[in-house]
């Protein structure tokens, strides 16, 4: 009961900020919403009971990333003439919706739902804590990890080397 | 009672604790700011307020703080970002009130056949929440400086944000060997940790098992960096008087600048708690275990009679020195014979202590009152550790001088980020060594 309370609430949340991220007009609020978004994903994930993965969540995605948005919303220096709302039809609109649910996801839920087995089978105690996540980053999943550390490091120096020409 | 039910309002009582002291040390933090830096500075400080004559040392400024802050016009520029420009510094209040739910007062009792615990949310992840609230700071004081539309306060907003991104890497690499030493992130295990003896390849040490025996590198780096996330001298660019005028709160005026005022003070006396906690042992007494303060209730408390008593005669002693300065100054009316009349007061809480050392010799003791002597001991221990890295806080600012803004990134990335990462090389290999 509560729980089903904490998890609609939280899922309208998250709803309702990412609708307010698409119709803002002002990068920044954008912003500030998609961290309300980070929010309520967050309190998804640790009703979840995966604690760890949410307070990440928090810390990379809503402390880390969105700084440095808007860190550069502040830079890119945006005047009110290049913040005109763009309009669009309804028509358009309804017609985008309808042709994303009907045609690409509806299918799949009508497919996938009622025939999916939904029961999990029980969780390990420990599921989704700090130790069990590292213990799987840092053996089964070893090489992946690296492979991603290369990835980020190579974004760094790809940036370093556009930005400063002359090092 | 039921034991969830007694769990629930135990949390519930705990959490209101941990929201208002912080609030409660706010107008302490700002009386001994004042204070210290006259102190440092040679002068006498603030000395004039009153209310009936009584001036408790300059504590009385608070007061008229409050209320010159409360009656001031609320101003808002007219380009400002209402919506943002308001929401600013309750974000800031918020967020720095958080991160202290995690943090335990006192080890948890059992009593009437319930556990007491002094701690409101006891996560498996606790230290990372600390980390994760404390990055969501940063937004308060980008808010504000871009909500005020005024090129000042802008700067003042991303030098901060440029100057957090970059002291949380190195708060977090001191985390991660804090980590690697305690073997755990929920709070309360660390702090129990911290209870035994150091030990060295299987040898005790005379020394408790704290995080700054541990780890004395992690604990300069999460020194430094908690001095940048808060936004003090020498790191406090975000609002440098000289060039910024007041940095991201210069538009801010009435209780909106207060709350930017209070959070600067409570994001201290956090930033206080949680570094007592993980590196000072948080509330464990250096050299005696819970257990061992349970199981002796007398001793405990001749011990802290006699030392009640010792403070109390220095405290009144002290005041009473200070009394005969201020007999000059006041030459008449109640200033004159206030601080005798506090200095009596210690006077008489040493007897106070007297009496209750007569107690200890000579009564017998209910079971509840071991344990319940012992989390006040613990609670007044931490209080002592927060109080020294509170008294740091205002120390360093009086002291130092800020630093350029080059000189702030160098140290943070070439020194400190560099220093957190052979630390933890050294501590991984340190753990493999010993195991």
């Amino acid at each position: 009961m509560l729980e089903a309370m904490v998890f609609y609430i939280l899922a309208a949340a998250s709803v309702i900020f990412g609708l307010l991220l698409i119709t803002r007009v002002n990068p920044i609020s954008s912003a500030m919403t998609l961290i309300g978004v980070f929010g309520a994903l967050a309190g998804l994930y640790a009703m979840l009971n995966a604690s760890f993965v949410s307070i990440i969540q928090i810390l990379v995605y809503a402390g880390g990333i969105m700084v440095l948005v808007i860190f550069v919303i502040m830079l890119l220096n945006l005047h009110k003439d290049d913040l005109q709302p763009m309009r669009a039809q309804p028509f358009w609109v309804i017609l985008a919706l309808v042709a994303l649910f009907g045609t690409i996801l509806g299918p799949i839920l009508f497919c996938v739902l009622p025939n999916k087995d939904w029961t999990w089978g029980s969780l390990t105690p420990d599921f989704g804590t700090l130790m069990m996540v590292g213990e799987k980053i840092f053996s089964d999943f070893l090489f992946p990890f690296e492979i991603l550390s290369l990835i980020l490091l190579t974004a760094v120096i790809g940036a370093l080397v556009m930005a400063k020409r002359k090092l | 009672m039921d034991n969830q039910v007694f769990t629930l309002i135990n949390i519930a009582v705990m959490t209101v604790v941990m929201w208002i002291t912080p609030l409660q040390f706010v107008p302490f933090m700002i009386w001994l700011e004042r204070k210290g830096s006259a102190i440092i500075q040679d002068r006498i400080g603030p000395n004039r307020a009153e209310i009936f004559g009584f001036r408790f040392f300059g504590m009385v400024h608070n007061f008229s703080d409050v209320v010159k802050l409360l009656n001031k016009e609320n101003i808002t520029p007219t380009h400002a970002n209402r919506f943002f420009y308001t929401m600013a510094p309750f974000w800031s209040m918020t967020v720095s009130l958080l991160p202290l739910l995690i943090i335990p007062l006192a080890a948890p009792i059992d009593i009437f056949g319930h556990t007491v615990r002094f701690q409101a949310a006891d996560f498996s992840v606790g230290i990372l929440y600390i980390l994760s609230i404390t990055s969501m700071g940063v937004f308060a004081v980008i808010l504000a400086g871009w909500a005020s539309n005024n090129k000042f306060s802008l700067m003042g907003g991303i030098r901060s944000s440029a100057q957090m991104i970059s002291y949380e890497l190195s708060m977090g690499l001191a985390i991660v060997a804090l980590l690697m030493v305690y073997q755990d992130a929920q709070v309360s295990s660390m702090v129990e940790t911290q209870g035994r003896w150091l030990t060295v390849f299987g040898h005790e040490l005379p020394l408790p098992n704290w995080g700054i025996f541990l780890q004395p590198v992690a604990f300069v780096l999460f020194l430094v960096a908690s001095f940048a996330e808060t936004n003090r001298n020498p790191f406090d660019l975000a609002e440098g008087e000289s060039e910024l005028v007041a940095g991201y709160h210069i538009e801010y005026s009435s209780v909106k600048f207060a709350l930017f005022f209070m959070a600067e003070y409570s994001n201290m006396v956090v930033a206080s708690f949680v570094i007592a906690t993980l590196f000072l042992g948080g509330y464990q007494v250096p050299y005696f275990s819970t257990d061992v303060l349970a199981a002796h209730p007398q001793e405990v408390l001749i011990a802290v009679c006699i030392l009640g008593f010792i403070k109390s005669v220095l405290l009144g002693y002290l005041i009473g020195l200070k009394a005969r300065q201020q007999e000059t100054v006041f030459k008449k009316g109640v200033a004159k014979w206030e601080p005798f009349l506090f200095s009596g007061l210690f006077y008489g809480l040493s007897i106070l202590c007297l009496a209750g050392l007569i107690y200890a010799f000579n009564g017998s003791f209910a079971p509840w009152f071991g344990p319940v002597l012992t989390t006040l001991l613990q609670m007044g221990c931490l209080l002592a550790k927060v109080l020294f890295f509170c008294w740091l806080f205002v120390w360093v600012r009086w002291t130092l001088p800020r630093f350029r803004y080059d000189q702030l990134m160098n140290l943070g990335w070439k020194m400190l980020l560099p220093l957190g990462l052979v630390n933890l090389l050294v501590t991984g290999v340190w753990l493999l060594i010993s195991k």
